[in-house]
């Protein structure tokens, strides 16, 4: 009676734990549903961390193939490439790492598919900051990339074109260095800091919860989003149309309603 | 023993020797490809550089301040959990022991939630200027959340473990309850408590996810030694190898000690 009892509830436990994957299980197919192409392939996309939702709204209308999505840092997917992961295509926040890959034989010739620029965000209710000369101001806190990702390489850039006193106030307040956008986000949606250099499109995606603090024109970077085609890869036909739908009028579509600019 | 018994028997022998092969192979192989994969010398530039060196400071800092805080609060609690029973003593040993199966993002989230600038607590510590998130006390807190079930279980098991008829003896002799426990139950149960203190160390030592959700990544602040791991595996992989050798090497340092000790406590007379 005991025993029953017992492993009654321990198969409780386990239907309970194993139901949210079920979930996931059930919603994979349907990304790729309403084409009328085959959709057996699965195509692997290695693609930048801000551009989650603008890739996963154009995937779930790209109809040649299914698509499945690994979003990290772009210095990480580019890392994961060259210790020999093979994703079909590889889509970076910048267009230095694609043409780097490019140059090292790992992935076809690139093509510049998306803009976005570069803000600072602030929480929308009860941030220090105001305007762009506050992000030195004492008492500021600010979380920027790491210098590796492109966001943290942009604030950079920004930062360098600055006086050295002004420069050397706005780094004195940095707290964290993320190790992609989302964590720039996530620190400021959760208040920990007053102020954050990430992409408009952060801000869009994150609806009422930031506000977006302009940087100045004569410091503001250029953003060019490059994606691949990955030497070698499983799939390269239907990655070379994805690419090609990117570039058209559907992915231009996905990627501007998530806030990102046309390609360049 | 017929002939076919004795070839089945070999065969099971067979199949264990297998098993424990294949274990031992999977196990070790990414250990070894980590001192394997780059020259010594690479491992060791990797080293040199200052911001390396900073976060394994930062991370021998924080995991002892972190294994300080788990014994000083620990102890007593495991020993309260070990020798009453009372209402509820179940679902207490159930709550302390969850963040030892909870995913480290998990943790983040919970601990943003209750000490974030917006959490329950996190707000009337902010009023304070207590606010531990971006802070080093703020990877202390990480560390604390999700190492102290390993010293907590081992902990309490060590006390169940004691011979109750020493305690009794002990408060015969006219010790009390603080002498019994300080002087006869602690010194008894030291092999399972170090154990513990060790396990949960090596816990800390690797803390990532959550460290990272709460406390954020900076350097000498708190970017830690995983973290740092984590800064340089995308562009200097010979640097990020340096430094998980260097946690590698401190794990089975803590692992060995506590092989050695664990010897010593059962000659000790825990196990009696």
């Amino acid at each position: 009676m005991r025993t029953l009892r017992r492993t009654a509830l321990l198969t409780s436990i386990v239907a309970l734990a194993a139901a949210p994957l079920a979930g996931c299980g059930d919603d994979e197919p349907t990304s790729g549903e309403g084409g009328t192409t085959a959709t057996n392939v699965t195509l692997k996309v290695s693609a930048a961390t801000s551009l989650k939702t603008a890739m996963e709204d154009f995937g779930g209308g790209f109809t040649a193939a299914r698509s499945s999505f690994s979003f990290a840092g772009s210095d990480e997917l580019a890392a994961q490439i060259r210790q020999g992961v093979r994703p079909d295509v590889y889509a970076a926040a910048s267009t230095k790492l694609p043409d780097a890959l490019h140059a090292e034989g790992l992935l076809e010739e690139p093509v510049e598919f998306a803009t976005n620029s570069l803000i600072v965000a602030v929480p929308a209710k009860g941030s220090k900051v105001a305007t762009f000369d506050d992000l030195g101001d004492a008492g500021v806190k600010l979380a920027i990339g790491s210098d590796t990702v492109p966001v943290g390489s942009y604030t950079r850039t920004v930062l360098g074109r600055l006086p050295d006193a002004t420069r050397k106030a706005i780094e004195g307040n940095v707290r964290s260095e993320e190790p992609n956008v989302s964590g720039v986000v996530g620190k400021l949606t959760q208040g920990a800091v007053d102020a954050g250099f990430v992409y408009a499109s952060d801000v869009h995606a994150a609806g009422d919860a930031l506000r977006v603090v302009d940087i100045p024109d004569e410091l503001e970077p250029t953003v060019r989003y490059g994606a691949a085609v990955v030497k070698d890869a499983p799939h390269p036909e239907q990655a070379r149309a994805f690419l090609d739908a990117l570039k058209g009028p559907d992915g231009q579509f996905a990627l501007q309603a998530a806030g990102l600019g046309p390609k360049p | 023993m017929s002939a076919g018994a004795t070839a089945r028997r070999a065969a099971f022998v067979a199949a264990l020797v297998v098993a424990l092969t294949v274990v031992v192979a999977f196990l070790t192989f990414p250990v070894v490809a980590i001192f394997v994969r780059s020259s010594p010398g690479a491992l060791l530039d990797g080293l040199r550089d200052p911001s390396a060196q900073d976060a394994l400071r930062l991370s021998l800092v924080c995991t002892s301040i972190a294994a300080a805080i788990i014994v000083v609060v620990g102890t007593p609690a495991a020993w309260l959990l070990a020798t009453r029973r009372f209402r509820g003593r179940s679902v207490v040993i159930t709550l302390v022991e969850l963040p030892l199966v909870m995913p480290p993002a998990v943790a983040g989230i919970g601990l943003l939630a209750a000490f974030g600038p917006q959490g329950i607590v996190g707000r009337p510590l902010g009023d304070l200027g207590l606010q531990p998130v971006l802070t080093t006390a703020g990877v202390v807190t990480a560390l604390v959340f999700v190492a102290a079930p390993f010293y907590l279980r081992q902990a309490q098991a060590a006390f169940e473990a004691v011979d109750r008829r020493w305690l009794d003896a002990s408060r015969t002799l006219g010790a009390g309850e603080l002498r019994t426990w300080l002087r006869v139950a602690i010194p008894v149960a030291r092999g399972g408590l170090i154990t513990g203190l060790a396990l949960a160390w090596g816990r800390a030592l690797g803390e990532f996810g959550a460290t990272l959700m709460f406390a954020g990544s900076f350097r000498d602040i708190t970017q830690t030694a995983p973290l740092a791991i984590y800064e340089r595996f995308a562009t200097d992989f010979d640097g990020a190898l340096g430094l998980s050798a260097v946690l590698v090497s401190l794990s089975a340092a803590v692992l060995l000690t506590v092989r050695i000790v664990g010897r010593g406590a059962v000659v000790g007379g825990v196990r009696g």
